[in-house]
């Protein structure tokens, strides 16, 4: 008798599951990655077929705008002579390294200021004040303090990145829902423990984003350094290709400079920090499937 | 972690005779507010499902979260069997960045379970609230009625003995309550668990309880128990339970009309 009963609620149970549970379908890697290549190549072709017309139109002379093929040509040239890779692969490691002691520093920074109120109180306000403070402004001062080399292009990058990635961490420990805490607590998790297995997890999303900016901003922060911090012993960075190009008058050169700076921050973010975020997100559910 | 209070005259293991739950004149205040609960005295004996009924403001998730250890009372006494309780929200609270089956296992691992043994545990917990299937599922790829069995199976993983229920089925729509109502009763039964429920829906308590005792609010008061006598399995719709949630409801509702009068 109670087992007839039992069979038929496991039944009526299995049914229910079935009608509310709802697996989610994804489309095939080539379909997905065809829907969204399109609109940014589009864009791009618009925006070259712009410049284009802006050069035929004449209301620059060519020296001050370029065509998009006259860039071309210098990037090319700049490609086969090895100067761009070179400039990229040393802007790309002072980027990289400086991003990577920004991470060291910013993280138990941001677990500091999140977690023990005394010291958010004092430097909590500082930190998001930095945020807001273009790194430029830092350049001076590391100049005077540092002289003229890799020191004071790194102490830039830092001053620019340690603060987002600190910040993301804060912010990501305020957003922690105090029901996990309190599950936690529940479960029988205290102190490490408890940072372990729900704080730190629950927080991770929001300190990707916040190194995600970070890495934004070293990457700027390193441009606006290079640009100023030059001497001949110095390597050649995308940043120094620039003040090359203005001090040369040479308009495409720098045009190929930007294309470089830009090319290598969306690579960055479209081959590790997008994929990251889009798998930290979709295994939370957090990701609306198209 | 539950506040045992070691000036008493002996330890609240489960011994026979001792209830799994007692509550002696236990009293909450936070800070300088109002008392939330006063004087509360409760035993819940060993395999007992009790339902803790009352409106708003009668403290109930406050007792709850006494009775499991989160907060200690301003007076009184807490005692559970064993030392600790296994507590259930309104919301399943499932982690989302694990899977339902590493839900399970991280209750067991955070009692010291090696490995092996959590991963045996944790899939026959699933199994037994009917999941087998669903272990490697993501939170939000499970229904409502699916979280909570997986938030019981979690629940059961820390083999307490005594399970506090923080109106667990509010959220879900009434098919799957209904349907999670006779699955509580099944597991309970099968793990000889010791249940205090906490509810604002009469009928719901009728339906689960061996006794309901019913909350004065403001303070949190015991106003009235009910036994509820009839057998297991019954349903929400029967008229045993129809008729004495008629008797339980009027009471409640003298206990608001005491708030609505002149003050």
């Amino acid at each position: 008798m109670t087992t007839v009963h039992s069979d038929e609620l496991a039944s009526l149970e299995a049914g229910l599951d079935a009608l509310e549970a709802h697996d989610e379908a994804r489309a095939p890697r080539w379909r997905r990655a065809l829907t969204t290549a399109w609109p940014p190549a589009l864009a791009v072709g618009l925006a070259l077929l712009f410049w284009e017309l802006l050069y035929r139109s004449g209301v620059q002379p060519t020296y001050a705008l370029p065509s998009p093929a006259d860039v071309g040509i210098v990037l090319v040239d700049q490609l086969r002579s090895g100067t761009l890779a070179e400039a990229v692969s040393t802007s790309v490691t002072r980027g990289g390294l400086g991003f990577l002691v920004a991470v060291a520093i910013g993280t138990p920074l941001g677990l500091l200021v999140g977690r023990v109120r005394p010291v958010r109180r004092g430097i909590g306000p500082l930190l998001s004040g930095l945020q807001s403070l273009p790194s430029i402004a830092w350049v001076p001062a590391a100049i005077i303090f540092f002289g003229l080399g890799e020191a004071a292009i790194y102490a830039v990058v830092l001053l620019g990145a340690v603060p987002s990635i600190a910040n993301g961490m804060v912010s990501g420990i305020d957003q922690v829902p105090p029901l996990f805490l309190r599950v936690g607590r529940v479960l029988g998790a205290r102190g490490l423990a408890s940072a372990r297995f729900v704080l730190l997890p629950a927080v991770l999303p929001a300190y990707v984003a916040g190194l995600r900016q970070g890495w934004a901003f070293s990457w700027r922060s390193l441009m606006a350094a290079e640009l100023i911090v030059s001497s001949p012993e110095l390597g050649v960075g995308l940043g120094t290709l620039l003040d090359q190009g203005r001090l040369l008058n040479d308009m495409s050169l720098v045009f190929a400079g930007i294309l470089g700076i830009l090319v290598v921050g969306i690579a960055v973010e479209l081959c590790l920090f997008a994929p990251v975020e889009r798998r930290l997100l979709r295994r939370r559910g957090l990701l609306g499937s198209a | 972690m539950t506040m045992l209070d070691t000036s008493s005259e002996g330890t609240a293991h489960a011994t026979p005779g001792i209830p799994a739950v007692r509550l002696s004149g236990v009293t909450k205040r936070f800070g300088d507010g109002p008392t939330v609960i006063d004087d509360v005295s409760l035993d819940v004996a060993e395999g007992e499902f009790v339902c803790l009924l009352g409106a708003s403001g009668c403290g109930k998730s406050t007792l709850l979260n006494l009775v499991a250890g989160l907060d200690a009372p301003t007076a009184g006494k807490v005692e559970v069997a064993g030392g600790s309780a296994a507590l259930m929200f309104q919301e399943a609270a499932l982690l989302p960045w694990l899977t339902a089956a590493q839900n399970v296992e991280l209750a067991l691992r955070l009692r010291g379970v090696g490995r092996r043994e959590r991963r045996v545990r944790s899939s026959e917990l699933l199994d037994l609230v009917r999941l087998r299937d669903a272990g490697g599922k993501r939170v939000h790829e499970l229904s409502g009625g699916m979280r909570q069995r997986v938030a019981m199976a979690r629940a059961l993983a820390q083999e307490s003995g005594v399970l506090l229920m923080d109106e667990p089925f509010a959220a879900l729509d009434a098919i799957t309550r209904d349907v999670l109502h006779e699955e509580l009763v099944r597991i309970r039964e099968s793990q000889s668990l010791t249940v205090l429920f906490v509810t604002h829906n009469v009928r719901e308590a009728v339906r689960l309880g061996d006794r309901v005792v019913l909350l004065s609010s403001r303070p949190g008061r015991i106003a009235k128990e009910y036994p509820v006598s009839f057998e297991q399995p019954r349903r929400i719709e029967s008229p045993e339970v129809a008729a004495l949630s008629v008797t339980i409801t009027d009471d409640l509702r003298a206990e608001i009309r005491r708030h609505g009068g002149q003050s």
